[in-house]
């Protein structure tokens, strides 16, 4: 396929355009893009496709978050805490798909210089954390708040009388522009303070763990990480919700109301029988802000959103309907979670060599447990709550150019690039103002279908894993722990997938064999039957609820502390991730073993 | 065990005796294991009064005395030959009836309790010196598998008593400064495991001393073929914490040592073709051994070394049993060694941990 035999990946440049897809470059930003002039750049270094995040190709407009995201992880490194070795990681895109590569500092003497630095950065950081997260939550919800009360309406014949009373002397066009960028603001905001924490929170769990694989060799990733694992952690709060409402539907004699027709037919139906009411508050309280839950990674503006589409929501409520109808406890054990954690962290302690071992075991492990509280739950402020009204807030603004003939349909808008947008309404308003026709009503249908044609064109492309050449050994820690990236992977990837076996990382322990499933989006969801081991590209923490009836998971991508890692090992299912090509390798209905011990999914 | 066959000369695993002069040690540790509740085959020890008492009435402690005191113990022939003297002497001569009474109703009681006739057991010697610190007996004296009737236990017993004089032991004392008449030997008679598979296991890892696993080696049949070392057993290393099994090696097994019910004897045999490569221990045996393992070393406070079977004729997980439990002497030796040296802790540890990629990397599976 992809990779060549000689040990390095297909170079840029030589990656042909598919056809019908042309012209594909002026998609996105002009320096996201391969191009000649850092030709020399960018073909000595080694870049990873970065399906965790972005599976698909991007429309024009969701560059977007990869932008804002990858810019932001990178300058807390560089600029804010000075994190020693690495710099921050650079982005392409490629036919659609998007490309990382870490820069590293390779100059041991700027290593060194880093150190005080660091030192006294993050330092302030790790001291101050409680505090400084605290804050964290206000600064966040506040972006959340402002960008929902941002408003997107088709410009009126009139203007207000009241503003002519009060003399405001602005615009209804200057106000559509001006929240369009706005938006734009805040969503950069969001991502700022998305990694405000998260490298540090990184480095001080990469900490622990080199330590714990110090002092104990063969302990497994997953015994780590159950030493810190949260017990209450917002990122599963919406499921939680879920169960809580189903358990209340019960209890408050509801349920039969609740369990046909669509989510939009049973909230009436529950609304007219005794208890009705009662329940519809509860659901109502659970909604916001925790059905801001996106079915896929928020990083696309079509990952479906529970509260944007609430008959997602209600499959679940009406399985765990059924589960507790049957008398089956469906709570989280919270308490035995906590106390089993509790067990393992002090066994551990007690079998440590030394009081001196002891004392620094604990240290990390406290150090580490005050930071993955935001390593667990950043993700249910950013990409699911913070992107939910983001994308709620552009498709308003979709509407607004549906309605000034700008495009046929609302998600049109996102095959414009974000710098075309103010463009674009720039012309809406000056002909709204002129009171002669725009032109975009004449360029932006022909252009958008034309893009279509493009993107779906790249659809039909497999992106290569990898490009250029791969480095002898991985050492920049955040690619290691946050996308999984290490000279076995990369290897694996290199081999194409050994034929019937792939190798990943061991995410969950257990050993299963079962039919596979292959999920290629969330939207495919309701294909999987009762049993089936999951096969996908990387799994979204909102489909928490169909884990109660797989028997294992496995997916292409991702890390030991991938979003996906950290929702199966919590569900208990026999995981392995970061396989690489399970989804190409694996067909439905096909039988498999996934060794949730030795990290290798077996073709039967 | 009926509690009325305690004696001077009996003393069941089940007592609450852990006298190490009385029944050994090896006895003594059977006895703790199952009063602390670890399930070990049944059996009971004849007592090293048993063993006195059969030198004093046959008037043979004086003689051998009279043969040793004028042994010349540099001269390798004369040893052999007193050895064979006084061990043939102890074969012939007829075991007072008394003791030999107690150890036969003590047989037919385990008979019983097993609901077997003529059930076969193992007669290992317990020495009182055995397994203490710097003076290791273990190996020197002798241990009888697959025994089966009342009057071959009697005959085995005095087998392992006159085991005390092999011209080894002899030799061995000497250089010791152990006084031969000090030394005493009880016998443990305990039901054979009739064991699918057996083996070893650490609760610490040999390897690197990581006491937060448990090492375990398998193989078909008998304990013998591990414990000899004629086959390279199955390895498994467990988590101690989680009981997550970590690393499964099967290897090549051979050789197994089976009973022959008939002859009631253990014989060395080729391990079938498709049982070579197979895996000797499911999961759950491996957990289950692991949790014991996890018990037993609770129980004695410090990394042990233990031998165990899966006897086939039980079902699991009562067919989960240990043999024996000892001391892990190498590890726990040594002086504890701090990983941590001062650069470890706070940011300069987390700097560290930054910088060293490669060797995170290599250690991140």
């Amino acid at each position: 396929m992809s990779t060549k035999g000689d040990g390095r990946f297909p170079n840029p440049f030589e990656i042909e355009t598919p056809a019908g897809a042309e012209g594909w470059e002026e998609l996105y930003p002009y320096y996201t893009v391969f191009s000649e002039d850092r030709r020399e750049d960018e073909e000595n270094a080694f870049w990873f496709q970065d399906g965790m995040h972005w599976r698909e190709v991007l429309y024009p407009f969701d560059s977007i978050f990869m932008e804002f995201a990858i810019k932001s992880l990178s300058q807390y490194n560089t600029h804010f805490y000075v994190i020693p070795p690495a710099l921050g990681i650079d982005f392409r895109i490629l036919n659609g798909y998007t490309y990382l590569t870490p820069v590293g500092v390779a100059d041991p003497k700027e290593i060194e210089a880093r150190i005080p630095l660091f030192m006294e950065r993050a330092g302030y950081y790790f001291q101050n954390w409680d505090k400084l997260y605290d804050q964290w939550k206000v600064k966040i919800k506040g972006v959340i708040a402002e960008m929902d009360a941002l408003e997107f309406a088709p410009l009126p014949e009139l203007e207000d009388m009241e503003w002519i009373k009060e003399g405001r002397g602005l615009s209804s066009s200057y106000d559509l522009m001006s929240n369009y960028n706005k938006l734009i603001d805040f969503g950069l905001k969001g991502w700022q303070y998305h990694f405000e924490f998260l490298n540090l929170g990184y480095a001080a769990y990469l900490d622990y763990f080199g330590f714990c694989k110090q002092v104990f060799p063969d302990i497994s990733d997953l015994s780590i990480a159950k030493m810190v694992a949260g017990v209450d952690i917002e990122l599963f709060e919406p499921d939680e919700k879920l169960k809580a409402l189903a358990k209340s539907a019960v209890e408050l004699g509801v349920a039969d109301s609740l369990k046909s027709g669509t989510a939009e037919e049973a909230l009436t139906r529950v609304a007219s029988v005794p208890n009705g009411s009662q329940w519809l508050q509860q659901f109502e309280d659970a909604k916001d802000p925790w059905f801001n839950f996106s079915g896929g990674t928020g990083f696309y503006h079509h990952d479906p959103v529970w509260i944007d589409d609430l008959d997602v929501p209600f499959t679940y409520l009406r399985n765990y309907i059924e589960k507790v109808e049957a008398g089956e406890d469906i709570a989280r054990p919270t308490e035995a979670l906590r106390v089993e954690r509790d067990r393992i962290a002090e066994e551990y302690a007690g079998l440590l060599n030394t009081d001196e071992d002891r004392e620094t075991f604990q240290g990390k492990l406290g150090l580490a447990r005050t930071v993955f509280p935001y390593v667990e739950n950043h993700n249910f402020y950013v990409e699911h709550w913070h992107h939910s009204v983001f994308w709620r807030k552009m498709r308003d603004l979709g509407k607004v150019f549906v309605e000034a003939g700008f495009t046929a349909e609302i998600d049109d808008i996102f095959y414009l690039r974000r710098d075309e947008i103010p463009e674009a309404l720039f012309d809406m308003s000056s002909g709204w103002a002129v009171g002669n026709p725009s032109r975009g009503p004449k360029y932006w249908p022909a252009e958008v279908e034309r893009r279509k044609g493009i993107v779906n064109a790249l659809r039909e492309w497999t992106p290569p894993p990898a490009l250029g050449e791969p480095p002898e050994v991985v050492t920049e820690p955040f690619t290691i722990m946050l996308w999984g990236i290490t000279s076995e992977s990369i290897n694996t990837w290199l081999g194409g997938g050994d034929g019937d076996t792939l190798k990943g990382f061991a995410a969950s322990p257990g050993v299963v064999e079962g039919i596979a499933r292959v999920l290629k989006d969330s939207s495919q969801i309701d294909q999987l039957k009762e049993g089936e081991i999951l096969v996908a590209s990387i799994t979204a923490p909102s489909w928490a609820p169909i884990f109660s009836r797989i028997q294992g998971t496995v997916t292409d991508i991702g890390g030991m502390m991938s979003h996906a890692a950290i929702v199966c090992r919590e569900y208990g299912l026999p995981a392995v991730v970061g396989t690489g090509f399970a989804t190409q390798n694996i067909k439905t209905g096909q039988r498999i073993r996934v060794d949730g011990d030795a990290g290798t999914v077996t073709v039967l | 065990m009926k509690d009325d066959i305690d004696s001077e000369f009996i003393l069941c695993f089940d007592c609450d005796s852990h006298d190490r002069f009385l029944i050994g040690g090896k006895n003594a540790s059977l006895c703790e294991l199952t009063t602390a509740g670890i399930r070990v085959p049944p059996g009971f020890a004849v007592t090293t009064q048993a063993y006195k008492k059969f030198l004093e009435h046959t008037g043979l402690g004086k003689e051998i005395k009279k043969t040793l005191d004028k042994l010349d113990i540099e001269d390798v022939n004369a040893v052999e030959q007193a050895s064979r003297d006084i061990r043939s002497k102890m074969r012939v001569t007829p075991v007072p009836s008394e003791i030999q009474v107690s150890i036969l109703e003590a047989y037919s009681n385990l008979c019983e309790c097993c609901n077997v006739v003529d059930l076969p057991v193992a007669v290992r010697s317990s020495a009182t010196a055995e397994d203490l610190p710097g003076a290791s007996f273990a190996g020197q004296q002798d241990t009888f598998l697959w025994v089966c009737s009342g009057e071959n236990v009697l005959k085995q017993t005095v087998d392992c008593w006159s085991s005390l004089f092999t011209a080894r032991a002899l030799s061995y004392r000497h250089r010791m400064n152990f006084v031969h008449e000090d030394v005493f030997i009880s016998v443990g008679i305990q039901k054979m495991a009739n064991s699918k598979t057996a083996g070893v296991m650490f609760t610490l890892n040999p390897i690197n001393g990581d006491r937060s696993k448990i090492a375990i080696d398998a193989s078909w049949g008998l304990g013998e073929s591990v414990a000899s070392g004629e086959v390279t057993p199955d390895n498994f290393l467990v988590d101690k914490v989680t009981l997550e099994i970590r690393q499964r090696t099967p290897s090549n097994k051979l050789i197994e040592y089976i009973p022959n019910h008939k002859t009631g004897k253990v014989h060395k045999t080729a391990v079938t073709n498709e049982l070579q490569k197979a895996i000797c221990l499911s999961d759950e045996e491996v957990i289950a051994l692991s949790k014991l393992a996890k018990q037993i070393e609770k129980h004695y406070g410090t990394p042990q070394d233990i031998e165990f079977a899966i006897d086939q004729d039980i079902p699991f997980p009562e067919n989960v049993m240990i043999v024996q439990s000892r001391p892990e002497t190498v590890w726990s030796r040594k002086k504890p060694v701090s990983v941590s040296n001062g650069r470890q802790v706070g940011m300069s540890g987390m700097v560290d941990t930054l910088i060293a990629g490669v060797r995170l990397q290599q250690g991140n599976k």
